[in-house]
């Protein structure tokens, strides 16, 4: 039968399990859908913080790419950098500084998340934290005249105070508008400030199916109840929640670092209570702690709890009337 | 009103145009079958020999055991061979080889009426028939149909759901023999004694929910239900649970639910025993896949090789992987000189381009394998388990349960061979079980 040419010889088909069909889908495209869910707060921050910022940036990213493909060269591993695992981190952790910050500073977290807090553990998929909060913290801790205190001003080459930091009493100034928080005409690290830029960037990720929406919701809402009920002066129920929710790093943390997948919960419920955590944790470090933000370290302590939580909200399997141990 | 359904699930693209707009036709008549011996249960023992004629439905091979159905010569002409083949299952069988005569020759048969059949006359028809599932895992069904002491059943679902991707073959016969299989299912509801039917179909076939509608329009106790279009919506488990809201219990069968499923091609396998007395030596089968020029699906005699099945689809483009059954469960097969036995749904075809495996990576953990699965399993982590020989925490994790249905391997953008794995750890930790005992 001459059709029999268009099968291959004995040996020669291809023989894998089923499914023999896969979404279109791939761990790349997902992280370049955060890359491009961040760009509106990429532009912003330039915007209000100038070139500088974008210069930040860029070194960021690049250290942080170029760490990891070092790294992996060194380890006998495949060089991974094109999936953009390493650009969000880069990216996450550029956010994370002011605009003013010295660019070896930004080499040094860099470097530190992919290849201490990231590749240590087994690279993608293996770290058990964040790896630009965790860099984050280190520089916090290690250089605070940087990171802590006066922040770069938008529009202006003086510096001032945050306005969560105005909020608490532990700086002078004059609090900005909600417009301007709203828009990101604040001071602040280069890529918090804008809470439009990042509710558009997490929005668009939503939507994509990237990133589940109970996470920045359980987050978001449980800062916005906790800070309403305790958070005023004039006793409880007289705080102000939209304040908490625009100022500070709450839009960023919660859209795109308490999403982050290999740090979070597998299971549904279990985002749910995780970002409750994160919530919870956030407003007890901003309303009684010794910081004036909270984000970052709820996330982190989030991230330790997570093979617990999972544990805790395995669904119920099919058939099974009982919760599994 | 939303239409029922079950949790997790995917939704791959339906792939059905090419086929389930066209008719069936019937395939022209092998000159040689392969019937293999295994088809459901155990495998049975050849009643005929090298040399014998036969004609077509004269039973070729039985078997004493309970859990066996026996298999008929679908064509008639001479038996050539008795020896063992590949199957497309993955197996080896023993298989009789028939020459065929061209003459077409049956046996004698009486066709009878529903109404002059006791419910243990219906139970004889099947067996005798070789009636087995015919979505895929053969199982008897003169087996299926005899529950446990102490057990029954309330409802009969006929599965008309056809949620593999590709496949149309249920949809064809639902619109083209919708009053044929409306009374498969009264003798379903007869040997039984369930006092209700449902026919369940997800809500894509309209024709096909239409055609069936109008068929049991005058059934007081038949009822069908569109589904929602979403794989595995034809798992027996989720079937079952989106008619009935009820849940087959873990380690259970669907009778525990009270539940009888039969596949469609079954239930107009059993009707056309009833009608013409002729036992199950043919089934529809969707040829499809882009490397044909002409995929369709294909009344067939049982033991007809695939290879002639290609030529006769017109084979005119490389072929990187050919599948018995659909893109989600089928098997890959390493040769198309395989016969198509009573499970064969449909024979599919990937293009070298479309059958590429993209290589793993490793997990992101991004829980899209945990919200897909129908079973609510941890897919990921018991991937883990599996791939470290964890048995004891992959059994705590059910993974015995899992139905490998693929719904978290299709979703996985690490492309992680999750199905691979947990049948593996599925296999072993059933074993240790067997052991244990």
């Amino acid at each position: 039968m001459a059709d029999k040419n268009f099968l291959p010889n004995q040996g020669e088909l291809l023989v894998s399990s089923s499914p023999h069909i896969r979404a279109k889908e791939t761990v790349d495209w997902l992280m370049w859908q955060v890359v491009i869910a961040l760009l509106p707060a990429v532009v912003i921050s330039v915007y209000f913080f100038g070139f500088r910022s974008l210069f930040i940036m860029m070194v960021g990213v690049a250290s942080a790419v170029i760490t990891e493909a070092i790294v992996q060269k060194a380890l006998g591993k495949a060089i991974t950098i094109s999936d953009g695992s390493a650009v969000v981190t880069g990216l996450l952790l550029a956010f994370n500084v002011p605009a003013t910050a010295p660019w070896w500073l930004v080499v040094i977290g860099s470097v530190f998340a992919i290849a201490v807090v990231k590749q240590t553990f087994g690279g993608l998929g293996y770290n058990f934290i964040n790896p630009a909060l965790t860099a984050r913290a280190f520089l916090l801790a290690a250089w605070p005249q940087y990171l802590a205190g006066n922040f770069p001003l938008p529009l202006d080459s003086i510096t001032g105070a945050t306005p969560l930091a105005i909020l608490k009493g532990t700086a002078a100034g004059t609090l900005p508008s909600y417009m301007d928080l709203f828009l990101g005409n604040v001071g602040g690290v280069l890529g918090e400030t804008s809470a439009l830029a990042l509710l558009v960037g997490g929005l668009y990720l939503i939507w994509q199916k990237v990133i589940d929406w109970r996470t920045p919701a359980a987050f978001i809402g449980t800062v916005a109840v906790l800070t309403w009920v305790f958070g005023g002066r004039g006793g409880l129920f007289t705080g102000d929640p939209l304040y908490h929710i625009l100022a500070g790093g709450l839009m960023l943390g919660a859209f795109f670092m308490a999403t982050d997948y290999v740090t979070s919960p597998v299971t549904p419920k279990g985002r749910l209570i995780f970002g409750v955590g994160c919530g919870v944790i956030t407003v007890l470090i901003r309303l009684w702690g010794g910081y004036p933000e909270g984000v970052s370290y709820s996330i982190l302590l989030m991230n330790l709890l997570v093979p617990f939580i999972e544990r805790w909200t395995a669904p119920r399997v099919y058939g099974v009337q009982t919760v599994r141990a | 009103m939303a239409l029922k359904t079950f949790l997790g699930g995917v939704h791959p693209a339906p792939s059905k145009g090419r086929t389930g707009d066209r008719p069936i036709v019937t395939a022209p008549l092998p000159q040689k079958v392969v019937i293999p011996l295994a088809q459901g249960g155990a495998p049975c023992e050849p009643v005929v020999k090298v040399g014998d004629m036969v004609q077509a439905g004269q039973k070729i091979g039985d078997s004493q055991a309970f859990v066996s159905a026996p298999v008929h010569a679908s064509i008639s002409g001479k038996v050539t061979a008795i020896e063992s083949v590949l199957c497309p299952t993955g197996r080896t069988s023993l298989a009789v080889v028939i020459e065929g005569d061209g003459s077409d020759t049956w046996i004698d048969s009486q066709g009878r009426s529903l109404d002059d059949l006791s419910p243990a006359d219906i139970k004889s028809i099947v067996r005798e028939a070789g009636l087995v599932g015919m979505g895929g895992a053969m199982f008897p069904t003169h087996v299926k149909i005899s529950p446990p002491p102490g057990k029954s059943f309330d409802a009969v679902i006929i599965n008309g759901a056809e949620c593999e991707p590709y496949l149309t073959c249920d949809q064809r016969l639902m619109m083209e023999e919708a009053d044929t299989i409306i009374l498969g299912l009264k003798a379903w509801l007869k040997v039984t004694g369930a006092p209700k039917g449902y026919i369940g179909i997800e809500d894509n076939k309209k024709e096909a929910i239409a055609a069936i509608k109008a068929a049991a329009a005058n059934e007081d106790n038949i009822e069908v239900v569109p589904l929602l279009t979403k794989y595995p919506q034809g798992s027996e488990k989720q079937l079952i649970f989106a008619i009935l809201g009820r849940e087959v219990p873990s380690g259970g069968l669907p009778v525990d639910a009270g539940a009888l499923v039969q596949n469609i091609g079954t239930t107009y396998a059993l009707a056309q025993a009833i009608i013409t007395g002729k036992p199950l030596v043919e089934r529809v089968v969707t040829v499809t896949g882009t490397p044909l020029k002409n995929p369709q699906n294909v009344k067939v005699r049982i033991g007809t090789l695939f290879s002639d099945l290609l030529s006769y689809c017109k084979l005119e483009g490389k072929v990187g992987k050919l599948i018995n059954g659909g893109p989600m469960m089928g098997i890959a097969q390493t040769s198309a000189e395989v016969p198509v036995m009573k499970g064969t749904s449909g024979i599919l075809l990937l293009s070298p381009e479309e059958a590429r495996v993209l290589p793993e990576r490793p997990c992101i953990r991004c829980g899209r394998c945990v919200e897909a699965c129908p079973i609510r399993l941890i897919p990921t982590l018991l991937d883990q388990y599996c791939r470290h020989e964890m048995w004891e925490q992959a059994e705590q994790g059910h993974v015995a349960d899992c139905i490998e249905c693929g719904s978290c391997a299709y979703v996985c953008p690490s492309k992680r061979h999750l199905v691979a794995s947990l049948r593996l750890g599925k296999a072993e930790v059933l074993a240790r079980r067997r052991r244990n005992k």
